[in-house]
């Protein structure tokens, strides 16, 4: 990974946010990925998203596994400490953050190599858990760093640069973690900026685990006639199923919005998601029939994108361990410690 | 004609895997160790849940020897599987109490043994109605009988049974009947006690008695762990097992009821040591314990933590390899796994501890270790020490402790540095100050398992690495110093013998150095307590012309490890070694030096 310091650029007239901070500082280094890449547009998604929401970045943290995809922590928020893992096991390490620190606002980055192949069990287990973060999968349907060989994301007949066609069918991961019970999955593409910011708005303040899987095509080894995740296809077969508004906690709802044909998700700090039905009908928060949905576009070769499930009410790790409001890491060893005496009195019952 | 022991003998006893006896088997250990005798207690089960054959062995020795001795004076036979087997290992003028309510098979007799049959089952069926109760009241009967022919003190079992059902009194009065049982039968049909006795002698009340798994538990709670990550692997899982229950009795907030503690059961061992790295990363003391595979799958994670700097403690209860090989099986065959675990130049500090009690003690301190270093730290134990029953000292809490966090800048050390660099050693120490994510923006940095530099950037510099690297040599070097020095115990004259063995081989050399000392060979002992080896180390292997290493794996693990960090001549290094998967012997060791020696060993 290789880091390029960027060079500020002060322009006049710059909004600051709540907080008093400028988009500038949730900038990272200089991304070195391929000019045009479709994760670089991800990053500058995410540092709206959280200039948005006014978070301080020292409350983030960054984590990601190995690939192309996972360098890209390095390229947002540098005042967020970041973990660069190994391969496929960013979602341990960020459980692992998690259980050490619930206050911390935790976002993962991975790709289809990364999260569907050998760190398949760990994403899998992130939604078992429904740990408290935002799981983003860039998903390029490629191996960008080894130069382009498929991944499990790649559709079956997708045809790689070098004229491969794709045998095997795809693991998709949208599809999984509804399966798997996950509390929030969305789809969106690296060029729809204005959905994408939504949707990580969204995750960010999601109570769990939210899985946000982006199309985002490789410019150098898969975005040529044949694929199916290059722009073209992408651009041409992209189906929002639902509109998302991010409605922060201060803001009311307008009543035109509200009104029958959207449905209103209340987050635990008092924000709402408002999914505004297309005409299919679509209901994000039914399991049964986004599945049936999905399939059904599956087979038309669209990609569904927007919030295409979520549970706000699915209980989070901590929640569900009990766990002390405190982070563990701020617990004080006097109240960790039982003492000498009870050492003693434990030990009575040892003869 | 059997000779007369008394507390010094080993009670066997036999019994099928899943029926309960290991409470009766307890409260023989617990009723001998209040008598004041010292005593062990190791079991031998097989890798199964229910059905198969298992032993518990009971070594009393009024001398304090902890190691497992090859002879079987009393055999309690419960098990018409092994009858045969177990017949055969008693010793000469051995008493072997068996279950007389069927008839044996005829070839089962040895002229010099004592049969002693108890119609165990018929008693018990006349007794209790119900059929599971029976199974387990013949365990407690078996007490009965073992208290009559071995003089043990009923008054203390009654004591101990009355403590364990405090709150059910209904079992109370059922266990007493059966140990009555029992105890009668045998008064009424046998010569009791047996040549082979117990006697009441000192006072074990500084004593107690604690396996290893909960000794290491009980550390991780005292040393403030509050983050346990973990898959299931025998033989460690009891040592998590005793951590929740720890946490449980002393780390639910009473108001509230909320956890100051974290167990995550994570979906394999991969993903437990990346908890464990996550959790220390943010600030939390976290831990993991496992065995031999665990260690195998985590290695990965662990390379990460050397060259990222994370501090992370890993238990590892080894068990019997290569592979899945003897999951209930004891060995210390990881130790040159664990020193140079993961691909790359690495190596990482070991604390082996030698029992129960040092397991609570180098639990404390591998935190401290690990923290200090920021680097992963092992301890290692095994089957033998984490999952029997030891005799051992009270533990002790200095309630002046501190943890020792290492450097970590605070918000407002932070804030008064023109600019915080993660990997920059200003103290020579080769340890560079670490800052906690969450708390200032100034502190934040990239951990990466990728080229770094010094600042924390990502390099591909050849001077860059090579920089960092070399300074990780500089943290070794400062680690040799924080890590436990050996215990040396010198002979009674000057000799140029040593012997160097480390953690459950210690009770073995210790017993054999009496037995030698009394055929006039004399031995320094020096058991290794860390890795990086210390001045001390070097020192004892410089001074010694012949030195027996003693240890449980077939390549003679510490030796190489010795041969490569001290430059030594590896031919005074001679290997004494044992690697069946059970406990070494006295014997072993005794054999083992003799046969170099050439001595002519009459036992």
């Amino acid at each position: 990974m290789s880091f390029i310091r960027k060079p500020r650029i002060d322009l006049p007239n710059q909004r600051a946010n709540a907080i008093g901070l400028l988009k500038q500082d949730y900038e990272g280094g200089m991304s070195t990925l391929c000019a045009g890449c479709g994760h670089d547009s991800i990053t500058a998604a995410i540092v709206e998203a959280f200039w948005e929401l006014s978070i301080p970045p020292e409350k983030v943290v960054k984590l990601s596994g190995i690939g192309c995809s996972s360098k890209t922590p390095a390229y947002f928020m540098s005042g967020a400490h970041g973990f660069n893992s190994v391969h496929g096991r960013m979602p341990s390490v960020a459980t692992g953050a998690q259980a050490g620190n619930r206050e911390l606002i935790c976002i993962g980055v991975s790709g289809d190599g990364d999260s569907l192949s050998i760190g398949f069990g760990q994403f899998g287990h992130a939604v078992r858990r429904n740990l408290n973060m935002i799981y983003i999968i860039e998903n390029n349907g490629v191996y960008g760093l080894t130069k382009g060989q498929f991944s499990a994301a790649a559709d079956k007949g997708s045809k790689a640069k070098k004229g491969d066609i794709n045998q095997w069918k795809n693991i998709d991961s949208v599809s999984t973690a509804i399966s798997m019970g996950s509390s929030f999955v969305a789809r969106s593409f690296s060029g729809d900026r204005e959905q994408l910011v939504t949707l990580l708005k969204a995750g960010i303040m999601h109570p769990g685990c939210a899985i946000i899987d982006v199309v985002s095509p490789c410019v150098t080894f898969n975005n040529h006639p044949g694929s199916t995740k290059s722009y073209t296809y992408t651009r041409d077969h992209y189906h929002p199923a639902s509109q998302t508004d991010f409605v922060p906690q201060a803001n009311e709802i307008r009543a035109s919005y509200a009104e029958g044909e959207s449905i209103i998700v209340e987050l635990h700090d008092g924000s709402k998601l408002l999914l505004k039905k297309t005409d299919s009908g679509y209901d994000a928060t039914n399991r049964s029939s986004v599945m049936r949905y999905l399939e059904q576009q599956r087979a038309r070769g669209e990609v569904v994108t927007g919030l295409l499930y979520i549970n706000a009410e699915l209980p989070e790790m901590h929640r569900i361990y009990r766990t002390s409001d405190t982070p563990m890491k701020d617990l004080e060893y006097e109240d960790l410690n039982p003492g000498s005496e009870e050492l003693a009195k434990l030990q009575a019952r040892m003869r | 004609m059997s000779e007369v022991r008394v507390n010094d003998f080993v009670l066997k006893i036999g019994t099928v895997n899943g029926t309960g006896s290991a409470s009766a088997n307890g409260l023989l250990l617990k009723a001998l160790f209040r008598m004041g005798i010292p005593v062990t207690g190791k079991n031998l089960f097989p890798s199964n849940i229910q059905g198969l054959p298992t032993w518990y062995g009971i070594r009393v020795s009024h001398k304090g020897y902890m190691s497992r001795a090859l002879r079987v004076d009393v055999l309690v036979a419960m098990n018409a599987q092994t009858y045969q087997r177990d017949m055969e290992n008693l010793c000469p003028g051995g008493f072997l109490v068996y279950d007389s309510t069927w008839p044996r098979e005829r070839e089962l007799v040895r002229k010099d043994i004592t049969v002693l049959g108890v119609p165990l089952a018929k008693l018990c069926n006349e007794n209790f109605s119900d059929s599971r109760v029976r199974i387990l009241m013949k365990n407690i009967a078996y007490v009965g009988v073992l208290a009559a022919l071995l003089n043990i003190d009923t008054t203390i079992l009654q004591k101990l049974i009355e403590e364990t059902f405090a709150s059910k009194p209904k079992l109370i009065e059922s266990n007493m009947k059966a140990i009555n049982l029992g105890y009668d039968y045998a008064m009424n049909n046998f010569t009791c006690p047996l040549p082979v006795r117990v006697e009441a002698m000192g006072d074990n009340s500084k004593h107690i008695m604690i396996d290893g798994n909960s000794a290491a538990a009980l550390g991780c709670l005292y040393a403030g762990a509050t983050v346990g990550a973990w898959y299931p692997i025998t033989p460690s899982t009891g040592m998590m097992d005793a951590f929740k229950a720890y946490c449980k009795k002393y780390r639910i907030d009473q108001e509230t009821g909320k956890k100051n503690y974290v167990i995550v059961q994570a979906e394999d061992e991969l993903a437990a040591a990346g908890i464990v790295l996550g959790a220390n990363w943010v600030g939390a003391r976290a831990f993991t314990p496992t065995s031999g595979p665990g260690i195998s799958l985590m290695s990965e994670f662990i390379g990460f933590a050397y060259y990222a700097e994370i501090p992370s403690v890993f238990f590892n209860v080894q068990r019997v390899g290569p592979s899945t090989g003897m999951p209930t099986r004891t060995q210390q065959c990881d130790i040159m796994m664990c020193a140079y675990a993961s691909h790359g130049d690495t190596c990482h500090p070991m604390l082996l501890p030698a029992n129960p009690y040092e397991c609570f003690e180098m639990a404390v301190r591998a935190f401290d270790i690990s923290e200090s270093l920021q680097t992963p730290v092992f301890v290692l134990s095994d089957l033998d020490i984490g999952m029997n029953d030891w005799m051992i000292p009270e533990l002790q809490w200095d309630d002046s402790y501190k943890p020792d966090r290492g450097k970590v800048l605070t918000s407002d050390d932070v804030d008064k540095l023109e600019k915080f660099y993660r990997y920059l050693d200003t103290d020579g120490d080769g340890i560079a100050a670490r800052t906690l994510p969450g708390e200032n923006p100034k502190g934040a940095y990239f951990v990466r398992g990728s080229g770094h530099n010094k600042h924390g950037m990502y390099t591909e510099s050849s001077e860059e690495y090579k920089d960092l690297v070399d300074r990780l040599l500089v943290k070794w070097k400062t680690a040799r110093n924080l890590v436990p020095k050996p215990v040396v115990r010198s002979a009674r004259q000057e000799t140029s013998i040593g012997i160097i063995a480390y953690g459950s081989s210690d009770g073995a050399v210790l017993e054999a150095l009496d037995y030698l000392a009394d055929m006039e060979i004399h031995a320094d002992y020096m058991r290794v307590r860390a890795f990086p080896f210390n001045g001390e180390v070097t020192e004892f292997v410089e001074s010694h012309e012949t030195i027996f290493v003693v240890e449980q794996n077939r390549d003679a693990q510490l030796r190489s490890l010795l041969i490569l960090e001290t430059n030594t001549d590896a031919r005074k290094l001679v290997a004494v070694l044992h690697y069946n998967g059970m406990p070494i012997p006295a014997q072993c060791v005794l054999e083992g030096i003799c046969e170099h020696l050439q001595v002519r060993l009459v036992v």
